[in-house]
Formats: C-alpha cells, sequence, structure tokens
C-alpha cells in the first residue's frame, strides 16, 4: 500500500521538522546546565518571554500598560511607532542580556553550592515570576508575531512528492526554516564554545568551578554570557514557534517538551539534544499517527515522549550521550 | 515568658518519645483540635468553607503526602496533579460501583489504589536519581491525565467527559452532592486531616521515616549502613501516594463535586502543592499545613487588595499572583530553605527565652 506508506513518511518528516524545534529549545537547557549545573526549568517561559517582548516593541506597546492605567486612571497602550522586525530582534536580546544579568546578580549568585535540586525549584519559581511579569508587561492575550519569515505549504516539495507518489507531501515553509536555523545556530554554538576564549573559559567553568576560578576565570561573567546565550537560543524558539502557533502561554509549555529530549539525549550533550529531539520528534509523530489515533483514541503527543524517556532511562540513566554518572561516597 | 519548659519533668520512656513531650506544646496542640472540631464548625458558612478551610484541609493532607516524598525520602516528584487525579476517579468508580458502601471506605480505597500506582511510577526511582526523577515523574502526570481524559470507562461514558459526585451521605448527614451543610463537609475534611497528619507523624518519627530520611540524606551510605533502598523508595512513594489519593478523592468528591481532569488536576496543581511544601517547609508535617494555609491564603488576600480595595481588573492581579508566587519560592529557597517550618522553630527558640535573652 503505497499511499500508506507515503503517509508515513509524511509524518516522519514532519516529525523530523517538530523534533529540530524541540532540540532547539532543548539546546537551551543543556548550555546552561552544562555551565552552571542549573537544570533550567525556566527555558520555555524565557522563549515566551522573549517572543512577548518581541511582538511588544515591533508593536510600540507601553510596558505594563495594564498596570499603569489601573494604578494612574491613565489610558495609554502605544507607543504608536513600529519597530522593524531586525532592529526589535537587538532591543530584545538586549532585554535577554538584562535578564540574565538581573537573574545571576539576584537569584543564583546566592545559590552558588546548593544542591541541584534546589536550583531545579529556583528555576520553576523563577519560571512563574517570568511568566507573571511577561504578562504584566505586555498583556496576556494571544499576539501574532511576524518577522517576515516565510510560512505555508512548500509547493516544490509537493510537487515533487506529486511526481514520485502521486500524493503531494504537506510541509510547511516555516519548519523547513526553522530546521536551517536550527542546524547554524548549533555549529554556531559548537564552533564558539571550541574556538573562541569565551567558549573556552565556559567549558572550564563547567568542567571546574574552583579550578576555573584559580586560572582567573571571572565566574560571575562566564555564568552572566551563558544565561545570556540561553536567553538567545530561547530568543530564536520563541520566534520559531511564535511565528507558528501565536504568542501565548502555551508558547511557555514548550519547556516541558524539551525535557524529554534532555533526558534521552543526556543533560550534557550538544548532540545528544539533536538526536534526543529528532528521535521524539519522530516517535511521537509516528506513534500518534500508526498507534495512537486509530487505537488509543489520540492526543497521545502529550506522554509519549515522557514515557520513552522514562522507560528508556531505567536501562541507560545518563541517557544516550550523557556523561556516565559515578556516584562516589 | 510565653514558652516555657522548666519543671516539666517526664518520668517514663513514653512520655519523653511522645509526639510533643513539652507541656506548652501538647496542650496548645489539643485547643487547636478543640478549636478545629468544637468551635469552627459552629462559625463557618459556605462562603468560608468553600474558598478557605476546605482547600486549606485538602491541601494539607497533599502537601503531606509529597513532604514524605520529597522532604522526606528525598524523591522529587512532579506527578501530585496525576496522583490526585487517580483518587478522584478512583473514588469516583467506587462510589458508583458500590453504592451502599461508607464514603470514608471509598476515599480510604481511593487511597489505597493510588498507592499502588505510585509504587508502579515509583520503580524507576530506584535507578533514576534527583531531577531526573523529577522529569520521570512527569511522565505520571502527562500519561494519568491523558488516561482519565480518553478511556470512558473512567467517567462511566458521561457525554461530557466529565465526573460529578453522586449524593452519599455519611452517618446520614450528605457530605457530597449539591445538598451538603458547610459543618458536615468540614468536619468529614477535618477527619481525614487529623487521620492523616497522625499516621504521617508517627511514620515519620519510627523506623520507616528514619529510613526514608537516611536515603534523602545519602542514599549509597543508606545502602552500606543496611537500609533497603528498595523497600525505603518504594513504602515512600506507596505512603505519599496514599495520602495523595486521599486530597484527591476528597477535592473532587467533596469539594468541587464535578471535575474535569485537565483542568483540576493539570500539572499546575502538582507545581502548587510542591511549592506549599517548599514555602511551609521541606520534612516538616508542621510545614505542610503552613504552606498550604499560606498558598491558600494568598490568592484570597491578593483579590481582597487587589480587586475589592484598590478596584484593578481581575486579570492584573492574577498576573501579580504569579510574581508574587515565584518570588516567594525564590526568596524562601535564598533565605530559609526549611520554610515557614523553620521560622516557627526559631521563634519558638527565642519566646523561650524572651524577655531574658542570654
Amino acid at each position: 500500500m503505497p499511499e500508506q506508506l507515503a503517509f508515513t513518511i509524511e509524518v516522519f518528516l514532519n516529525g523530523l521538522m517538530a523534533g529540530v524545534l524541540y532540540a532547539l529549545v532543548a539546546l537551551g537547557f543543556v548550555l546552561i546546565y552544562k555551565a552552571s549545573g542549573i537544570f533550567n526549568y525556566a527555558q520555555g517561559v524565557m522563549a515566551l518571554f522573549a517572543a512577548l517582548t518581541l511582538v511588544g516593541i515591533m508593536e510600540g506597546q507601553v510596558p505594563f500598560a495594564h498596570l499603569i492605567n489601573a494604578i494612574l486612571g491613565t489610558d495609554v497602550h502605544h507607543f504608536g511607532w513600529h519597530v522593524p522586525a531586525f532592529l526589535a530582534i537587538g532591543l530584545t536580546m538586549v532585554v535577554m542580556i538584562v535578564l540574565a544579568y538581573l537573574v545571576q546578580r539576584f537569584v543564583f549568585r546566592y545559590l552558588v553550592g546548593q544542591e541541584p535540586i534546589i536550583l531545579f525549584m529556583a528555576t520553576i519559581g523563577l519560571a512563574y515570576f517570568m511568566e507573571g511579569v511577561g504578562d504584566l508587561m505586555w498583556g496576556s492575550e494571544i499576539k501574532t508575531l511576524d518577522v517576515g519569515l516565510p510560512q505555508g505549504i512548500n509547493i516544490a516539495i509537493d510537487e515533487t512528492t506529486y511526481g514520485w507518489f502521486g500524493y503531494g507531501f504537506f510541509i510547511d515553509n516555516l519548519d523547513i526554516v526553522a530546521a536551517i536555523i536550527a542546524i547554524l545556530l548549533v555549529t554556531g554554538l559548537v564552533l564558539f564554545a571550541q574556538y573562541t576564549k569565551q567558549g573556552r573559559a565556559m567549558r572550564a567553568v563547567a568542567d571546574d568551578h574552583q579550578a576555573a576560578l584559580s586560572v582567573g576565570v571571572s565566574l560571575n561573567f562566564i555564568w552572566i554570557l551563558v544565561w545570556s546565550l540561553a536567553g538567545f537560543v530561547a530568543l530564536v524558539a520563541g520566534i520559531m514557534w511564535g511565528a507558528k502557533s501565536g504568542v501565548q502561554f502555551s508558547l511557555s509549555l514548550i519547556a516541558l517538551k524539551a525535557l524529554p529530549v534532555l533526558m534521552l539525549g543526556g543533560f550534557t550533550s550538544i548532540p545528544g539534544a539533536i538526536v534526543g529531539g529528532l528521535i521524539i520528534g519522530v516517535g511521537e509523530k509516528l506513534f500518534e499517527f500508526l498507534i495512537g489515533a486509530p487505537f488509543l483514541g489520540g492526543a497521545t503527543e502529550n506522554w509519549f515522549a515522557y514515557m520513552l524517556a522514562l522507560i528508556f532511562l531505567v536501562f541507560r540513566p545518563q541517557g544516550l550521550f550523557g556523561e556516565k554518572i559515578i556516584e562516589r561516597v | 515568658m510565653f514558652y516555657r519548659e522548666a519543671g516539666d519533668f517526664n518520668t517514663s520512656y513514653p512520655e519523653d518519645s511522645q509526639t510533643f513531650p513539652i507541656k506548652f506544646d501538647r496542650w496548645r496542640y489539643y485547643a487547636v483540635l478543640f478549636v478545629a472540631i468544637f468551635v469552627i464548625p459552629f462559625l463557618i458558612n459556605d462562603y468560608w468553607v468553600n474558598s478557605i478551610f476546605l482547600p486549606f484541609l485538602i491541601y494539607s493532607i497533599a502537601a503531606i503526602g509529597l513532604n514524605i516524598l520529597v522532604g522526606y525520602c528525598g524523591q522529587v516528584s512532579l506527578g501530585t496533579g496525576g496522583f490526585m487525579a487517580v483518587g478522584a476517579y478512583a473514588c469516583y468508580k467506587l462510589m458508583t460501583s458500590f453504592p451502599d458502601l461508607s464514603m470514608v471506605v471509598h476515599v480510604l480505597l481511593a487511597g489505597g489504589i493510588t498507592a499502588g500506582v505510585g509504587v508502579l511510577f515509583g520503580l524507576p526511582s530506584l535507578r533514576i536519581k534527583g531531577f531526573y526523577l523529577a522529569v520521570a515523574t512527569l511522565a505520571a502526570q502527562f500519561f494519568l491525565v491523558w488516561l482519565f481524559n480518553r478511556v470512558p470507562w473512567f467517567y462511566n461514558y458521561s457525554a461530557s467527559g466529565q465526573i460529578s459526585a453522586p449524593e452519599r451521605t455519611f452517618l446520614g448527614v450528605n457530605i457530597t452532592g449539591s445538598n451538603t451543610d458547610a459543618w458536615a463537609t468540614y468536619l468529614f475534611c477535618l477527619f481525614f486531616v487529623i487521620l492523616s497528619a497522625y499516621i504521617a507523624r508517627n511514620l515519620t518519627r519510627g523506623s520507616v521515616g528514619r529510613k526514608w530520611m537516611a536515603i534523602r540524606d545519602m542514599d549509597i551510605a543508606a545502602e552500606i549502613i543496611g537500609v533497603n533502598p528498595l523497600r525505603a523508595k518504594l513504602t515512600a512513594f506507596a505512603v505519599s501516594s496514599f495520602f495523595v489519593g486521599i486530597s484527591g478523592a476528597l477535592f473532587f468528591s467533596v469539594y468541587l463535586g464535578a471535575v474535569e481532569v485537565g483542568e483540576a488536576f493539570g500539572i499546575t496543581k502538582s507545581f502548587l502543592v510542591l511549592f506549599m511544601i517548599i514555602i511551609g517547609g521541606l520534612g516538616s508535617i508542621f510545614g505542610s499545613f503552613a504552606g498550604a494555609a499560606f498558598l491558600v491564603l494568598l490568592p484570597v488576600a491578593l483579590k481582597i487588595i487587589g480587586v475589592d480595595w484598590l478596584g484593578w481588573p481581575t486579570d492584573i492581579v492574577a498576573h501579580l499572583q504569579l510574581v508574587v508566587v515565584g518570588a516567594l519560592i525564590i526568596i524562601f529557597l535564598i533565605a530559609e530553605p526549611h520554610g515557614l517550618a523553620q521560622l516557627w522553630r526559631v521563634a519558638k527558640e527565642k519566646l523561650r527565652l524572651w524577655p531574658f535573652p542570654h
């Protein structure tokens, strides 16, 4: 049955594209985890915050407009200008760097040396905080984000596959762009980590805080750098997901999508995040298509990734590419 | 001045090892019980019960349950919402399948079923540790919610996909359904709270609790001195889920009456209960109550201040609430990782010496 096969291939390809986006979010986690040992639950909310800020700047919204109106009884909402996309992206990046500084200065500086699980819970608190601030600043209604990325069905692939299978694949242009950007981003990050001075310092910090300090690496600077990088990844992820499905609260839930990716790929590995993302993207789409929808009542995508990761971890606790967990007393 | 232990002599081991060895503490405890059982039921109305007392009591049970797992045994779980859903749906199935049995039996059985499910999802904890486990428990959260959403047997094939509690009585008084009295539901929940706190308190200071704490502090060392990690972790999961299941059953049957699973037992519920025990104090039964009270009262207080006094729109207050809760979590983790319970302990120490500190 070639038609069934064609469907399956299409689902496979779409899963691959979704997987790239998961990997993109997971990458932000890996960066922070490697450099500071913090498992940053707030990564998804950072993506939401970045996307909200970007839309807000582009539309010329007044920050905290609702709050100002409520307190002062005024009626401000827009400055009345529109900022071009590339400038707005730059400004948003500045905001994310400031945010990275604040997070480091007011939260994690005081939590150095705490157990990882305490740090994890602190990032959950941070996620709530940032979600509230983001909503207060820019309002919580669903916004559309348009930075000029191509959208809609890719005609070329549709026609080519129609020639091959007699059935045109539906693959969104946006997904293709996202995949290309993700690949560029990953390459860039790997090059940065391997071949620049800051990248080397970052790896040194990840390896051993004390040793890094003793050879003159500034921990504070590196952590701010790492959080800024994570903010940058969050911004890219926010743009991609925001363009795909609108900027809204559910954007922050992509963090929950990225968690099983991390567990599968290993928390410490950049290639792991990519491979894990692809496996989960493809796996959940194929499972939904072949088993979930016909036999289990659908919507299995919510939990499939977690179950897969859970079962996988029982056999290999450090994930696919993670460093072997060695326990000492 | 207020808090004296001078002249308070224990002359036997049982006296020395009782839960409240200091007389003042003991009398305060009896006084609280007396007020809770004999005074409050006569004073409350529907508003008080539904907005403060029932959520406080029910979340206290959930917080005690989660505290056993996270605070005493050190296994962080983000699946509380899912386990509460198990309790709720087990209770619903039992209520509709065996209408003649007492509600108390239903709730306890629902807890038991949840304990079984908890053990099942606790099995990976033997291999996975720390936040790997925390993330793994999210599997329970998503899978269970999906299961109750998609398998019609669980909601008795009702058209809306909701479950709603049929009318049940206990000792001839309506407990569930639409015609309930404020005092009846309050006392019914209070019974389970006292039961849970009593069991939890005594488990955690007995040998089981010591094993949990040994596992929490360093699992390899605990294993070397002869604590069986399999048994310790799985009993923690079982006991914890038992309480969480009870709270889920009460949450559905007594408090809400009708439940849509994704809405009532979503991941936000898991975080809410986790926040309760962080703010209240990890590894403390009193902390579970304090945290539950704090996070139940906070939205009410914010709403009164923001909406009623200042006249702000409700959505701003809702967002502000997120900010406040998030900030509080961070502040507590930085300033007082042992939460309100530790503040209480410090206050007691201060009061012991009060007018004449050294």
